[in-house]
């Protein structure tokens, strides 16, 4: 799961973490008078969407005075930013952060993530910050320095120390380093999150250390123990059929091909996906319908593959494993039949009673084809999109 | 021979009397798995499926002799499930819940470490040597005793892999479901070196997806260490970076853990990797 900025500022906050004076703000309106409340005489305002590269994007502005506070607002409250890390139609901006500006000495980087090789959590921490770190790790990978903690006796005072110094920090830096990585890790723990990074730490001209920006990632299989983490979900900035499967435990992704896939397991729906794409077609989504596959699950599933009409043909492959081939089937016939699913449908039943499944949804008098393999299955559906 | 169990197997269930642990327990017992008994704290006495119900896994193992236990318990309470098997000295832990917090498997996994106990998931289907022992929710009767040992990241590829398998007459030795979570138990890397050296596995199949790097490590592995011959399959080459695809270990992160990268590094390895999940039974025997 992810938040905004300015909620991962406060979660900052709670932890310790120094961050920039700023006000959240949804109007022109606030927004200027946060710049006020705020003092000085410049000040950013950034776009709050759940989405890196803002900057490049014209998501954040520098400005010098109130009014210009709030012609930067007008002109983003309301818009989509499309940045390299959205898809072409962007996200809506409906909030801002609006920030004091300091004077940049040194932009630093710094993370802390989940290992999953080393299983362990680890910090991540670069001189060369404000750039994404993924092109600094692959051109100078001798500018970054990791440090890996023991979940049993956790982040260690000289662990803190080497991070400063290879960041070269000095003096009363080393405990302010110190203060926000004990924070970071204390954050990390106490929320599930799953990715924390300040991107870029500066370290202004009277040598102080702010987050400059910040973004938190939670475990999904974790939310649910945290009510105050849950509290901070933005459904505006997710994609909304992507929200509605969840609400009836589906899992779905949207793509961009018209070959709509219902699959359960998701491993055997990636390689649905692709091997609809091995046949020459293009997968519209990925939807996993889990086990139960139930006569309101298939509905659900039919009704958001069909949703914004691109979709020119449906492959459903089911491997049943302990649910019945002929419990399934006749399952996918009510459903095609109670929301009149018109597009050609094509199934591949597998497992316990497959023969009967397949009788099921043979000569039906719908738009329907009982396919006898997956390979044919995926072939027959390409060739139907295509018509 | 197999790997891991078999028909002397003795068997223990924690979430015995739940839906679910009810359900697959009946459904092991009715394959011969030897199920010997279950836990439910404050149920202990009672009597499930015909077989006794204990308050913790110590009372189940002290007077069963169990030494694998299947775990079905809900996800917050999982990792909890999971060391109290350890530390009542089960060898053998199949943890089949979906959803366990990361960071409480990264603890269970650094408190297990210096045990010598292995955990199969969570998040995965479990472990089967066809005819003798299935812990887990595999479907029973699409597997046949034989000579291909099956690993796979994914509950569906492995029915996939194993429903191929025995259309082509060759049957399993063992089949193991590692899970589609970040940090889990066994590894690639754990189960093959098992099947390399089991005599009744003749050829491996090695089901991996997007996410992580264990399937280059499992490369690596093969070229120096496996004579068997292994086909591989990866999933998701169709899936975009940055999404979670159903699995929680099944995302492309900062340029890793695609797709391409894996069956790049597994050919380098010389091991066959087909490009169709329809394929992997009739490579296999076409390995014989």
């Amino acid at each position: 799961m992810n938040i905004h900025e300015y909620q991962a500022k406060q979660l900052f906050r709670q932890f310790a973490i120094p961050v920039p004076d700023g006000q959240y703000a949804e109007s022109a309106e606030q927004a200027g008078q946060a710049a006020q409340a705020l003092g000085g005489d410049s000040w950013v305002v950034k776009a709050q969407v759940h989405a890196g590269g803002r900057g490049k994007a014209g998501g954040v502005k520098l400005v010098r005075s109130v009014a210009e506070v709030r012609e930067a607002s007008q002109q983003l409250l309301g818009s989509r930013l499309v940045t390299l890390q959205t898809d072409s139609a962007g996200l809506p901006v409906n909030g801002l952060l609006v920030e004091t500006t300091y004077p940049i000495k040194r932009e630093l980087y710094l993370s802390l993530v989940l290992d999953r090789a080393s299983e362990r959590l680890i910090f991540i921490a670069s001189a060369a910050g404000g750039m994404d770190i993924e092109s600094v790790a692959h051109s100078n990978p001798e500018q970054i320095i990791t440090v890996a903690t023991h979940p049993a006796a956790g982040l260690q005072a000289y662990q803190c120390r080497r991070v400063a110094y290879a960041l070269g920090l000095q003096g009363s830096q080393l405990p302010a380093l110190s203060g926000i990585m004990h924070g970071l890790y204390q954050l990390f723990l106490a929320k599930d999150a799953s990715q924390i990074e300040i991107n870029p730490l500066i370290e202004t001209d009277s040598g102080a250390l702010l987050a400059l920006d910040a973004k938190i990632n939670f475990d999904d299989n974790a939310v649910a123990l945290h009510p105050d983490i849950l509290a901070l979900q933005d459904p505006a900035q997710e994609d909304a059929r992507e929200n509605e499967a969840q609400q009836f435990g589906l899992n779905y992704i949207t793509l961009d091909g018209n070959i709509g896939c219902m699959v359960n397991g998701a491993g055997l729906a990636m390689a649905t996906m692709d091997l609809v794409k091995l046949k020459g077609g293009l997968p519209a989504n990925f939807l996993d319908v889990g086990g139960g596959t139930t006569v309101a699950k298939v509905c659900e599933a039919f009704k958001l593959i069909l949703a914004d009409g691109t979709v020119k043909a449906v492959l459903v492959n089911i491997f049943g494993g302990i649910v019945k081939c002929d419990v399934i089937a006749q399952g996918i016939l009510e459903a095609i039949q109670q929301i009149h699913v018109t597009v050609p449908v094509v199934v591949r039943l597998e497992g316990t009673n497959v023969e009967e499944g397949r009788a099921l949804l043979s000569n039906t008098g719908l738009n329907l084809y009982a396919a006898d393999d997956l390979a044919h299955a995926a072939e027959q559906v390409v060739a139907l999109a295509a018509q | 021979m197999s790997i891991l169990i078999n028909k002397d197997t003795k068997v223990i269930c924690q979430g015995f009397t739940g839906k679910q642990g009810t359900f697959h327990s009946q459904q092991a017992l009715d394959y011969g798995t030897q199920l010997v008994g279950g836990v439910t704290p404050e149920r202990g006495g009672e009597n499930h499926l015909g077989l006794p119900v204990f308050n913790t896994v110590q009372d189940a193992v002290d007077r069963t002799g169990a030494t694998a236990s299947v775990i079905y318990v809900p996800p917050f309470y999982a990792a909890d499930a999971i060391l109290e098997a350890i530390d009542a000295g089960i060898t053998l832990i199949v943890c089949i819940t979906e959803g366990i917090p990361t960071l409480q498997m990264m603890r269970v996994k650094a408190a297990m470490a210096s045990t010598g106990a292995l955990l199969i998931g969570p998040n995965c289907p479990g472990i089967i040597t066809p005819g003798e022992c299935k812990i887990g929710i595999m479907p029973a009767k699409i597997h046949l005793p034989g000579s291909i040992g099956i690993v796979s990241r994914s509950g569906t590829l492995t029915y996939e892999s194993v429903h191929q398998t025995t259309a082509q007459g060759l049957g399993q030795s063992t089949c193991v479901g590692i899970g589609g979570d970040p940090i889990h138990g066994m590894n690639f890397v754990d189960v093959l070196s098992r099947f390399e050296a089991d005599e009744q596995t003749k050829g491996i199949v090695m089901v991996g997806e997007i996410g992580g790097g264990e399937e280059e490590d499992a490369a690596d592995y093969i070229k120096a260490h496996v004579s068997k011959p292994v086909v591989a399959y990866i999933a998701g080459q169709t899936a975009p970076a940055g999404k979670r695809m159903g699995h929680a270990g099944a995302i492309v992160t900062g340029g890793k853990g695609t797709a391409a990268g894996k069956i790049a590094a597994l050919k380098a390895a010389g091991i066959e990797v087909v490009s169709s999940p329809t394929d992997i039974g009739v490579a296999m025997m076409g390995c014989f």
